[in-house]
């Protein structure tokens, strides 16, 4: 469990010599405590105290990072239970599964479907970031013959590797050595066979449980083999358990400091019916899975999930306004449309997002409203002509553009008339009330 | 190291709110626990998913859910049976957009008929919203209130601007009240007392702290609805232990992704499927950080969130 800054302090050499940076040994102490220093920064730390240090500073949840290269996603880290209290670290990972009894085309084109699964997202790029591959006909020469074909038409994809079978295990993770695979499927009955597997190819252990108790005793053992890379699944199919699995897993690591549970989750999720799926992967999202098993990735399902993984995992500590600025979006010339909107960061997303939809280059001026929608903003006084007209005197923006024309939300179509009194010169447009109505307003000017 | 699963047991308990009459009455609320944390407490009612009409035909709805209600989105009441007959919604969401100025403007008197005679239509409880012009709906609610009296219907929105009048009207006539706020905890915290403080009875609120669609903000309703459920629960503050709306339909079917047609957003999919999983997803999200009441527009939205609520409790 995380040790406070004064339980570090009686660690620390007591010198106060500064060689850390730091003033003195409690400061530094406290620092360790906050996690915004290493210890390796003062030289004359003991061994003994390294150790201790070593064991509290690990984080609760263990990092490991599946796969290799630039598509390799990274789990574990978490640090709390609800986003509002601190950012989720590290989204959960994507995976579609891919069964050794299915035909080669048909896993060629799963394939060929993760590889074109890379969509842009507010300036990110998403994907899905792993095939499982499930030994469903028992047979160690099939899961080879699939891994095979995952290898060559999904090269640089993380895979899990999903058997209870270690022979067949080994002849699978071969194919991928030194990408960082899971291999899947280590239980009561075969753990030593699996952990030896999963070591001897640096690969991350999937023990796979019935229950918590089962799997605290599964992971230890894992743990007292050598395998330090493990995730975890408890066995939770349902909703409902998914929750209760995986709440307490996280309240167990995190609150608890209990080593055992302290690796990162996965749920296999598959059902029949795809919506239905993407609704039970929408709740392991939101509830702490790292890595979440689906059988089908239709691209109007990839689009929502990658939506939802992106809202949970947004840093809640950036403030809900955005900078009182004009903000380009495309290239726009000097007689390109301008449009003003307040400053609510959501006001500004969805405004510029159209704009962006409607391929018309722009200028958006957006007003320091305190963060408030339109409607609001102007309810509150914020949003006014005066302060409208000196916003754009101050902006100097007449110096860029020839038409002096704004346009205006079409909430506050009210101010047009004072707008264009207090900026002589400028003609003052309403434009749509709702965002979405941005591009045919635009279509619609020419 | 053994494991003890660490349950946690709350001091405070979301209050119990049932609206409708008869039969066909339905309950919300009334669990001592997170969302769906049935393995450490009590949660006696399930979610549930009320269906929006409107007194206009919804011409402003996209394509892909207005085409559904073509054929019974003219009239109102025909709407209302279908909801409750057809598609056997539990709930029904009126909202009377049309006395919006800036709509069609329509009259108190109008918004009155409409609401009556959709009452008279259905048994199923009925949640009955104004435009969200804050000065109309003082008057199309406060009229609507007294028409619908001891129907035991959900009235709102109350906002800061306008609560008094609605909330007087909704307390004369036996009705439950939305208090909406705007995405902060404090707000809404704030807007609970002030409508208690006139004597409504704080266990006949319903709390909207605003909706947002998925993509699009929806993590900030999510955080507050989280954080007001914390507050009801480890903090016993009775201010906050009212059930949480979710007014899902009209915020996710303004958004992109549920209207862009395949052809021009090929990355995105079946735009069918993407219109109906968008509102299913917001919803579900919603639920899992507290929601307990939620309208939606796309009857096989609705479908699937309640098929995995039946998967959750
Ligand atoms: S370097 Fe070590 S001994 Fe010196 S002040 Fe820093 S913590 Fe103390």
């Amino acid at each position: 469990m995380a040790l406070s800054g004064v339980e570090i302090f009686k660690l620390l050499p007591k010198t106060n010599c500064k060689k850390c940076g730091h003033p003195t040994c409690l400061a530094f102490a406290m620092k360790l405590a906050q996690r915004q220093a290493t210890l390796d920064l003062c030289p004359d730390v003991s061994e003994e105290a390294k150790k201790k240090l070593g064991e509290a500073s690990a984080p609760p949840i263990r990092p490991i990072t599946l796969g290799a290269g630039d598509k390799a996603v990274k789990m574990g880290e978490e640090t709390v239970l609800f986003r509002h209290d601190k950012k989720f670290v590290n989204p959960c990972a994507f995976a579609i599964e891919v069964k050794d009894t299915q035909s080669e085309a048909d896993i060629e084109s799963v394939c060929a479907q993760v590889m074109h699964s890379e969509i842009d997202r507010v300036g990110q790029k998403l994907r899905i970031d792993a095939i499982v591959i499930t030994n469903e006909s028992g047979d160690a020469g099939k899961l080879e013959t699939a891994a095979k074909t995952v290898a060559a038409k999904a090269a640089g994809v993380a895979v899990i590797i999903n058997t209870t079978n270690a022979q067949a295990a080994e002849a699978a993770v071969k194919l991928f050595a030194g990408s960082h695979p899971v291999v899947y499927g280590a239980n009561a009955s075969n753990l030593d066979a699996m952990a030896s597997v999963a070591k001897a190819h640096k690969a991350i252990l999937g023990i796979a449980a019935s229950g918590l108790e089962e799997l605290s005793e599964l992971t230890e053992k894992a743990k007292g083999l050598g395998v330090e890379d493990i995730v975890m699944d408890s066995g939770a199919r349902k909703a409902k358990e998914i929750i209760e699995h995986n709440t307490l897993i996280r309240r167990a690591a995190i609150k608890k400091g209990f080593k055992p549970l302290g690796y990162p989750v996965i749920n296999f999720i598959q059902r029949g019916d795809s919506m239905h799926e993407a609704l039970v992967a929408s709740v392991c999202v939101a509830k702490y899975s790292s890595i979440v098993v689906l059988s089908s990735i239709e691209k109007w399902k990839s689009v929502a999930l990658f939506a939802l993984r992106q809202n949970i995992y947004t840093d809640p500590q950036v403030p809900m306004q955005v900078e009182q600025k004009i903000y380009k979006i495309g290239e726009p010339k000097a007689d390109s449309p301008f449009f003003i909107t307040t400053n609510f960061s959501l006001t500004y997303f969805i405004v510029s997002g159209e704009i962006e939809n409607s391929k018309v280059p722009c200028r958006l001026a957006v007003m320091d409203s305190e963060g408030l929608s339109v409607l609001t903003a102007w309810a509150a006084g914020k949003f006014t002509a005066t302060k409208i007209a000196q916003f754009i005197n101050d902006s100097g923006i007449d110096q860029e553009v020839s038409a002096k024309e704004l346009i205006i939300p079409g909430y506050v179509a009210i101010l047009s008339g004072a707008i264009e009194e207090k900026l002589p010169g400028w003609k003052i447009t309403v434009g749509p009330r709702e965002a979405n109505a941005i591009p045919a307003f635009l279509k619609a000017r020419g | 190291m053994a494991f003890t699963p660490p349950k946690e047991s709350y001091a405070g308990k979301v209050y119990t709110v049932t609206m409708g009459t008869g039969e066909r009455a339905a309950t919300i609320g009334g669990e001592s626990v997170l969302p769906f944390h049935s393995f450490e407490g009590g949660t006696p009612n399930r979610p549930l998913v009320a269906l929006e009409i409107q007194d206009v035909p919804p011409a402003d709805w996209p394509e892909n859910v207005r085409k559904v209600y073509d054929g019974v989105s003219d009239d109102p009441v025909k709407w209302a049976k279908h909801c409750q007959d057809d598609l056997k919604a539990r709930a029904i969401a009126l909202r009377l957009v049309g006395t919006h100025p800036d709509r069609e403007n329509r009259s108190v008197e109008d918004a009155v008929k409409t609401a009556k005679d959709v009452l008279a239509a259905v048994s199923i409880p009925v949640i009955i919203l104004g435009s969200n012009h804050a000065e109309k709906d003082t008057a199309v609610l406060v009229a609507v209130a007294e028409a619908a009296k001891d129907k035991n219907c959900i009235i709102g929105k109350a906002q800061e601007a306008n609560y008094k009048t609605i909330a007087a009207a909704a307390m004369a006539n036996n009705h439950k009240l939305i208090a909406m706020s705007e995405l902060d905890i404090n707000l809404s915290k704030q807007l609970n007392i002030l409508i208690t403080q006139m004597g409504f009875d704080k266990e006949k609120l319903i709390t909207d702290p605003m909706c947002s669609a998925l993509g699009y903000g929806l993590e900030y309703t999510y955080s507050v609805m989280e954080r007001i459920r914390l507050a009801a629960l480890t903090q016993n503050d009775q201010t906050m232990q009212q059930p949480m709306l979710g007014d899902v339909g009209m915020y996710v079917w303004k958004v992109k992704e549920t209207q862009a047609a395949e052809a021009d957003m090929p990355q995105w999919g079946a735009a069918e499927e993407r219109g109906i999983l968008w509102e299913a997803e917001t919803a579900t999200a919603l639920l899992v950080a507290g929601a307990e009441l939620l309208i939606m527009r796309h009857p096989k939205a609705v479908a699937a969130v309640d098929s995995v609520i039946e998967e959750l409790v």
